[in-house]
């Protein structure tokens, strides 16, 4: 079996599975994001009284916090209400951050878990050996309400990574937009993506987040990566020193399909607008102007995605036309950087800063693009209209192609500037 | 079962994803209701005129990686306020077809060939599906074209989720 499968079966009291079964299983922690008031509707629909594992059940106020409008506020307040009735402890209100990188932080992911939440990222935590996947309201109402939900084992995709070291100014998120290109945006639906080989293991634990959280725009329900040494260090600093199943791969396991990369060859990559397959060397589009820069999310917000930006940005100023837009992916981020003088290197070259959260991402607040408009993000989606205005103009970058784009205002190879890139 | 089905809106583009069937920006509207008129507000498809094209249908035939991107259950919340129940295409994104189910909808799957089939027969003319959900059948008729049925089958506790038409109203019947 595949680590996955065991996971699966154990939380199922069932002692092996295979591909393609359907099985309930225990749901360790569900989360709900403020877009999703209706879960709490549903749950009462659906006959809830009390829900099943408060002390399981997470809040996370990241989408639209602070309150964007009156309708945003008058949800928050309810779910907090819901969760005071309810004896669910864990809300984390406005400004902690976002949902995934929030749960991280609260030593709630551990290698083994599985774990719900509304949002399609949520694949984003099987880089520290968890099983993350995202669900809609109606599941997760019956999630609070059981404590558990039905879910299909699936295929396994497995995608080694060989090669390295990687070429200057190469980030983890332009090996991911490399893959997703060449893969496309459905070649994952319905499976778990597994990500191993020497490119991984070289890989810091921020930067194998960053692929498992975009296989989900490859269709993946679930991603792995199987923990080493740098996952228990890293997660040994959120607290959590023990996998809430101990599980790894057989070495018999069958992988629906396996797919090599050799990393020293990806070159700092861009998703072009429209869709985050439109693959592109960022020097294939050098020269484009950029109206607004975003930094930020549970893609490329984090410590080191800032860390890369304040090296390239210190000393310099943003470019005349060009505004850069940074939200940490949560407070503890924010703290960090300020601790490490990331913070004031973006302030002093100009950049604005937001409060913790999803920000411009999916276009609800803090940074909306006109009409028009060229963007570059450092998130995950570039879909038409995505960020604002229909007629604007989105790449995904990494934050380092970011940080070099906003010196001069037009996309910019971070490999460009000499030893200067991180 | 309620009628699954009716007039069918042709979607000719893979990879349409939930921020074209509902921007995130409509997400905190209080009811599925409310979101009805944002549906495919962003869509741009190859002969897809939104305004002429969305009122009165009841399904929705497409290509591949449909419903890609975000989680959210308000896509098929928002199909359903504009009266369509059914989506049949190549392949779906799996949160999105859950969804459908769990509302009661149907997210189903046909052939390359069979969507190809449909394209190039019936697209462009005003065409009626009509599916039986308990004999595993779909039906596509326009005046011009005829009639083509297709065998369609859709699992059991899919099946069961139809019927009741929806998990809300699957549980209020068992439980």
């Amino acid at each position: 079996m595949h680590a996955i499968e065991k996971i699966l079966a154990q939380a199922a009291g069932k002692k092996s599975v295979s591909t393609g079964e359907i099985v309930t299983a225990g749901v360790d922690v569900a989360e709900v994001n403020d877009l999703y008031l209706q879960v709490v509707t549903s749950f009462y629909q659906l006959g809830g009284t009390k829900v099943k594992k408060p002390q399981g059940t997470t809040f996370v106020f990241d989408h639209y916090a602070p309150a964007p409008t009156i309708k945003a506020a008058d949800n928050h307040r309810a779910m907090r209400e819901f969760c005071a009735a309810q004896g669910i402890d864990k809300l984390f209100d406005v400004g902690r951050g976002v949902c995934h990188q929030v749960l991280i932080e609260d030593g709630l992911v551990a290698p083994g878990a599985i774990i719900i939440e509304t949002d399609s990222h949520t694949t984003t935590l099987g880089a520290l050996g968890a099983f993350g996947t995202g669900v809609g309201a109606t599941d997760m109402a019956l999630i609070l309400l059981n404590g558990s939900l039905w879910f299909r084992v699936p295929e396994v995709m497995k995608i080694v990574l060989d090669g390295g070291p990687l070429s200057p100014g190469v980030m983890a998120k332009d090996i991911i937009l490399h893959i997703i290109g060449d893969l496309k945006q459905d070649a994952a639906i319905y499976k778990c993506v597994e990500f191993t080989g020497p490119a991984v293991a070289a890989l810091p634990v921020e930067e194998r987040l960053v692929l498992c959280n975009m296989s989900v725009e490859m269709g993946a329900k679930t991603a792995y990566i199987q923990p080493d040494a740098k996952t228990w260090e890293y997660l040994a600093k959120m607290g959590v020193s023990k996998a809430t199943r101990d599980v790894a791969t057989d070495p018999d396991y069958v992988y629906s399909s396996v797919h090599h990369y050799d990393v020293s060859k990806i070159r700092p990559s861009a998703a072009t607008p429209g869709s985050v397959d439109n693959f592109a060397t960022v020097q294939s589009e050098q020269g484009v102007h950029v109206d607004q820069i975003f930094i930020g999310t549970c893609t490329g917000g984090r410590v080191n995605d800032l860390a890369v930006a304040a090296k390239i940005l210190k000393g310099k100023k943003v470019a005349k036309g060009t505004r850069l837009v940074i939200i940490p992916a949560s407070d503890k981020v924010m703290r960090d950087a300020m601790a490490a003088g990331y913070v004031q290197s973006l302030m002093e070259a100009g950049a604005a800063f937001s409060t913790p959260g999803c920000g411009p991402c999916l276009g609800a607040h803090e940074g909306i693009l006109a009409a028009g408009e060229v963007g570059l993000t450092t998130s995950s989606r570039n879909f038409p209209g995505r960020m604002g205005s229909i007629d604007s103009k989105l790449y995904v970058v990494s934050p380092a192609t970011a940080a070099a784009s906003a010196i001069s205002g037009t996309l910019t190879d971070p490999a460009s500037l000499q030893g200067e890139a991180g | 079962m309620k009628k699954l089905g009716g007039k069918v809106l042709f979607l000719d583009k893979d990879d349409i994803n939930t921020d074209e069937l509902i921007p995130a920006k409509y997400l905190n509207e209080d009811s599925k209701k409310a979101l009805g008129p944002y549906c495919l507000e962003d869509l741009s498809a190859p002969g897809f005129d939104r305004a002429r094209d969305l009122p009165g249908k009841g399904a929705i035939v497409s290509r591949a990686n449909f419903g890609c991107g975000s989680s959210r259950e308000h896509a098929p919340w928002a199909l359903e306020a504009n009266g369509i129940n059914v989506v049949v295409a190549e392949s779906f994104a799996r949160i999105f077809r859950r969804n459908m189910y769990n509302c009661g909808m149907v997210a189903a799957e046909l052939p390359k060939a069979v969507i190809e089939e449909l394209f190039s027969r019936f697209s462009g003319q005003e065409t009626v599906m009509e599916l039986d959900a308990e004999k595993g059948e779909i039906l596509f008729s326009s005046t011009r074209a005829g009639i083509l049925k297709l065998p369609l089958s859709i699992g059991e506790f899919e099946l069961a989720m139809v019927r009741s038409g929806g998990w809300v109203e699957f549980a209020a019947k068992r439980y």
